[in-house]
């Protein structure tokens, strides 16, 4: 009963409540693995991936100061993207711990965007590098990457078989960003559209990581030119696990 | 507001004819000679016309000078009744008023003094109706040669014409509210507007029951600025509450409330309305009266021409094809529903008023406007939904007003069988149940301000004042208009990072105004609260053997069938087929904005699109529904199948009695059900499904999912509610509890894609997101993404702004229908009454026919999402 005085006391529908925090959807660990070029990756439910034997984490297009990107254009879009995003990278670091980060370009949304950052946001950049290796590629929104956020600047990284760049070529062996592939599922009247990666065993292509980033469907052309041939595996992102579903089979 | 207190938890006091306020004039005062001027008598004389009582009731109004709300059936000459007025005072003019003078003084933007601006300003919801009306008013204009110009404006009017009306304005504009709203936010308003003498809205008991209405108040609210002698005219179906929707046309005084004089036409014959006594088996559950075609059939060829409602586009589609396919005699039965191509629609209307079809099949399309020459029957297929929608729709039977109209309802199955029954004699009664005036929404009131922004600056105080008078939102809080006036400025966050972004700005003298042009012609281009679905055309393509959803090798082009929504098409994978333009149709592919589909042969579609209405059985009819389930006796004027469905159900469980909710628990294959009875309507149901499926999840009754119905909730799952009941692992007054719409609800709102619907309208009728860009702007819509994005970030970081306010208020009365909920929970506290039964009761029997036939809402993502993953397993294992 005391839950309903509660109710009574201040309308349901006008109630404010701090939302759930994500971590609680993201402490369930994925197992879900994806094999590209012999080398296997953990998929997170985030949308990063996950080296373990290099412990390397990799996440792309966290597109930040995206919202601000918009505001200078009039579209005044909530300025919380850069700290929700920070938030949920923070979160699958810790969970990881990894050795060396990889942002897979289009970290930052435009060309001035690291300078609209918070000074808190830059702190919280700074703690994230702290005892690990960073590594900023170069993306098409961010081709000039800033010198004074930490961290190395790179066109592209190669460990072992695999290549890591922003806009994906199709060439084997290779991780890259720049899609931000969607995949929509239909069942029986009702259907859902989650975040994915794109794989076909010998290249992938990531999920972006960013609160305000979009998607493109993974039946638009740009993914037929990547996996030419036999058709490749959206791995969408679920609430609690990722789920592989045939590209053929999506929409 | 508390959950207790709120005033629908106890049936509200329904006002009839009979039952009416004072300030009711029924007979004028003055004869007929003292209000109508010579001209006019004789015209009405030369036409073998006498004028009716509200007419001149009306004149008498204005001549008090007093607005006034006219509630008219159809056919009683309201739109003559409403202009009368201003045909009177416009005929005593001099001439050179419409004539020379107006064109000496022009308006040629700001600070330049004028005058001669508009007399009558007319409103209407509908584009169509006010060029109609136009054309009726000509008529007694021409036939008496008044020197009075109309013209009108609705978004076909060329731009040309648009400006010549700034400088060179009408005596009447017949308008749109959102046409007003950008009159309203011009330079010129003040020179349009301020000599403006009198308002006629149209079809007022619609417009006030949406956001379209919540615009207009606050358009009004301007004018009454602007024109303070400008008086309003309302003209209105019959309504539950009319003493509310008259304080809609008069200026709200600060603490007290106003009202316009209320005139009701009287004189309109009661309407004959019967249940059609079908001789066939009465269908358990669905929704398309199928087992009724037949005798429909012999209706429409009974009768001169006979209107078909029915309550979804799917359905008129269906039934259509369905006639036709009976229809030996060749009847011209035409199909008119709002997704149909424009010309398609054109054409129906004109042959329909040309008296040319037997039979026209429709949706709520047909629920307003244009009058049609001789309707004699409407034929309403399925639940009716609320009284006073159906009063409104047999009122398009015969408008005449001494004769009676007639209609048959058609019910679709046995629970339709009490709604029919419980609306017939809510007509009988003429008990109204229209919702009551809404409270205006805080994003139709954030394009507001910017709207004014836009035309002269205006300080804070002032505009707070302004928007007090409107009766929607005479109860605004400060707070929450400066909260809207900051969202609009710089978003209204916490993090004030956007100042040098800002939209709209303050001067010196502290007066706000747009910050630069092109915010101005965004605000133009967006302006409205209508959200339309995303839609997409219909084409019709020759088809292949095996569709993949693919657009490979489909040949492009095709014949346009009209359009359908978005969501609907998403749904589908290719080859699946649905009805669409009167015939079944295979999805092929989807390419960009377009729809392939081929013809299919199937007779059946595949997939039922039965989205079960726009609106729900309303809570007024559902409580006379529970009462008719409860009174044994009134059972006799049930047909006898229903009875005995009736008798059977309390013979092997209990049927509810008023106040009760009835829960049933039993087996069936290897599932247990747990069904409820609260008759509060789909969309509560939808939402008390939702929360009770995480509650029994909770209580590790593992749920698997649910189905709802107007009527009913039935959930399945693994585990046995019966036994669980039995030994208190389960406790239904606790899963019943009102404070589920605590923290079970916020959990859920959070990934709610009907929150997130709700949310995204607020985002567009708010301007923070743009609808409409500019040309040079279109390659941004590459870089649309999408509002539920917003969503999440917003209610992580800032749960109490001003747009998840929005959202919220949306959400208690609309898609999620919690308000209605949280009365239910409340009503049935402490009276829940459970059955055990080792098998499926008759009450239970229609929704659980819905199974499989509606989508089943109770799964989670990740359960959909693995059905799909097995779904490529066992592809791959065959």
């Amino acid at each position: 009963m005391a839950g309903h005085r509660r109710a009574e006391a201040t309308p349901f529908f006008e109630r404010l409540r701090p939302a759930m925090t994500e971590n609680v959807a993201l402490s369930i660990t994925s197992t879900l693995a994806l094999d590209i070029a012999g080398v296997s990756l953990h998929t997170d439910l985030s949308g990063a991936l996950f080296w373990e034997e290099q412990r390397l984490l990799i996440v792309s297009d966290l597109h930040l100061e995206k919202g601000s990107s918009f505001a200078t254009r009039g579209v005044l879009l909530p300025p919380y993207d850069t700290l929700a995003t920070l938030s949920r990278l923070a979160a699958v670091i810790s969970r990881h711990d990894p050795r060396t980060v990889i942002a897979l370009g289009d970290s930052f949304h435009d060309r001035t965007a690291h300078e609209r950052l918070s000074a808190e946001d830059r702190d919280a950049v700074a703690a994230l590098q702290t005892g690990r290796d960073w590594i900023w590629i170069s993306g098409n929104h961010d081709p000039m990457l800033p010198r004074d956020l930490g961290g190395t600047i790179a066109d592209e990284v190669a460990i072992g078989p695999i290549t890591f760049r922003h806009e994906p070529t199709g060439a084997q062996g290779e991780i890259a960003g720049h899609l931000h592939p969607k995949a929509r599922v239909s069942a029986r009247g009702r259907s859902m559209e989650r975040r994915c990666f794109a794989s076909d065993g010998m290249r992938a292509v990531m999920p972006a990581f960013g609160a305000y980033a979009g998607g493109l469907s993974i039946r638009d052309a740009a993914f037929a030119k990547i996996f030419p041939k036999n058709g490749f595996v959206a791995h969408l992102l679920g609430d609690r696990r990722v789920h592989a579903i045939a590209a053929s089979r999506c929409y | 507001m508390s959950l207790k207190a709120h005033p629908s938890t106890n049936p509200r006091p329904r006002l009839t004819c009979d039952a009416v306020p004072p300030r009711i004039l029924k007979t004028p005062a003055e004869p007929a000679a003292l209000l109508l001027p010579v001209r006019f008598q004789k015209w009405f004389a030369g036409r073998g016309w006498a004028p009716r009582e509200h007419q001149l009731a009306l004149l008498e109004k204005a001549r008090e000078d007093r607005s006034a709300l006219l509630i008219a059936p159809t056919g009683a000459g309201k739109t003559l009744a409403g202009f009368l007025p201003t045909l009177v005072e416009l005929s005593a003019q001099p001439a050179e008023r419409s004539e020379g003078t107006k064109k000496n003084l022009v308006s040629t933007g700001r600070s330049v003094q004028r005058s001669g601006g508009l007399h009558t300003l007319y409103i209407s919801p509908l584009k169509a109706l006010a060029v109609d009306i136009a054309r009726n008013l000509e008529r007694p204009i021409a036939e008496m040669g008044l020197p009075i110009k109309v013209e009108t404006r609705t978004g076909d009017t060329p731009v040309s014409r648009r400006q010549r009306q700034r400088r060179y304005p009408p005596d009447i504009l017949l308008t749109t509210p959102e046409q007003l709203a950008l009159l309203l936010s011009s330079d010129d308003a003040p020179f349009l507007f301020s000599s403006l003498r009198r308002i006629v809205l149209d079809e007022l008991h619609a417009l006030v029951t949406s956001k379209r209405g919540d615009l207009l108040s606050l358009g009004l609210a301007r004018l009454w600025r602007l024109a303070p002698q400008v008086r309003a005219i309302g003209l209105s179906a019959t309504v539950a509450e009319p003493d509310q929707l008259a304080r809609f046309l008069v200026p709200q005084p600060g603490g007290n409330e106003a009202a316009a004089d209320i005139v009701i036409a009287g004189g309109a014959a009661p309407p004959q309305v019967e249940m059609l006594d079908t001789s066939e088996r009465l269908p358990w559950a669905g929704h398309s009266a199928r087992h009724a075609l037949a005798e429909v059939y012999e209706l429409i060829k009974q009768n001169k021409t006979t209107l078909v409602f029915v309550n979804t586009r799917s359905q008129a589609e269906m039934l259509f094809q369905d006639l036709w396919r009976i229809n030996e005699d060749g009847l011209a039965i035409a199909l008119h529903h709002g997704s149909l191509d424009v010309a398609q629609r054109r054409k129906v209307e004109e042959a329909m008023s040309a008296g040319r079809l037997r039979g026209v099949v429709c949706t709520s399309s047909l629920d307003l406007g244009i009058d049609w020459g001789d309707v004699d029957l409407v034929v309403n297929i399925g639940a009716p939904k609320g009284s006073s929608r159906l009063m409104q729709r047999i009122g398009r039977a015969n408008h005449r007003l001494d004769e009676a109209s007639r209609a048959v309802l058609v019910p679709a199955n046995r629970f339709e069988v009490l709604e029919c029954r419980a609306a017939i004699d809510a007509i009988a009664e003429n008990a109204q149940d229209t919702p009551p005036l809404r409270t205006g929404a805080l994003d139709v009131l954030a394009q507001h301000v910017l709207g004014r922004a836009c035309g002269e600056p205006f300080l804070s105080d002032e505009l707070y004042e302004e928007v007090l008078t409107a009766a929607p939102y005479s109860n605004l809080a400060r707070q929450d208009f400066d909260d809207v006036v900051d969202f609009v400025a710089t978003g209204g966050y916490a993090l004030k990072t956007y100042e040098r972004f800002a939209r709209i700005k303050q001067d010196k003298q502290g007066r706000w105004r747009v910050a630069n042009p092109k915010v101005r012609q965004s605000y133009r281009l967006n302006v409205g609260t209508i959200v339309e679905e995303p839609m997409l055309k219909v084409r019709l393509v020759r088809g292949r053997s095996t569709g993949s959803g693919s657009t490979g090798p489909i040949a492009r082009g095709g014949r346009v069938l009209g359009e359908i929504e978005e969501y609907f098409i998403e749904g589908l994978t290719a080859g699946d087929t649905f009805v669409f333009g009167g015939e079944v149709v295979r999805y092929e592919a989807l390419a960009e904005d377009q729809v392939y589909v081929s013809r299919a042969n199937d007779k059946d579609p595949k997939v039922p699109s039965y989205m079960g209405g726009k609106f729900p059985l309303s809570t007024y009819l559902a409580e006379r529904v529970r009462r008719i389930l409860d009174d044994k006796r009134a059972w006799n004027a049930l047909p006898e199948q229903v009875r005995d469905w009736l008798s059977l159900q309390k013979d092997v469980s209990r049927v509810p009695g008023v106040r009760e909710l009835l829960v049933e628990t039993f087996p069936r294959g290897n599932k247990h059900y747990l069904i409820c009875y609260p008759f509060e309507g789909r969309l509560a149901h939808q939402t008390l499904g939702m929360l009770l499926t995480r509650r029994l999840e909770r209580a590790r009754a593992r749920p698997l999912g649910f189905v709802a119905n107007e009527y009913a909730v039935a959930i399945w799952g693994l585990g046995d509610a019966s036994s669980m009941i039995r030994h208190g692992e389960l406790d239904l007054d606790t899963l019943f509890n009102p404070d589920m719409l605590g923290d079970d609800l916020e959990a859920w709102l959070a990934e709610s894609a009907l929150m997130k619907r709700t949310f995204r309208n607020c985002a567009l009728i708010s301007g923070l997101i743009e609808r409409r860009f500019t040309s040079e702007d279109k390659s941004r819509r590459q870089v649309l993404f999408s509002t539920d994005l917003v969503y999440d970030v917003l209610r992580k970081h800032q749960a109490d702004h001003v747009l998840l306010r929005a959202a919220r208020a949306d959400a208690a009365t609309g898609l999620l229908d919690l308000r209605r909920l949280s009365d239910m929970l409340m009503r049935i506290q402490g009276r829940i009454t459970h059955r055990e039964l080792d098998h499926v009761s008759p009450l239970a029997v229609p929704v659980m026919l819905e199974i499989g036939r509606e989508s089943v809402y109770g799964e989670a993502a990740d359960e959909l999402l693995a059905e799909a993953a097995d779904e490529l397993v066992k592809e791959a294992m065959s």
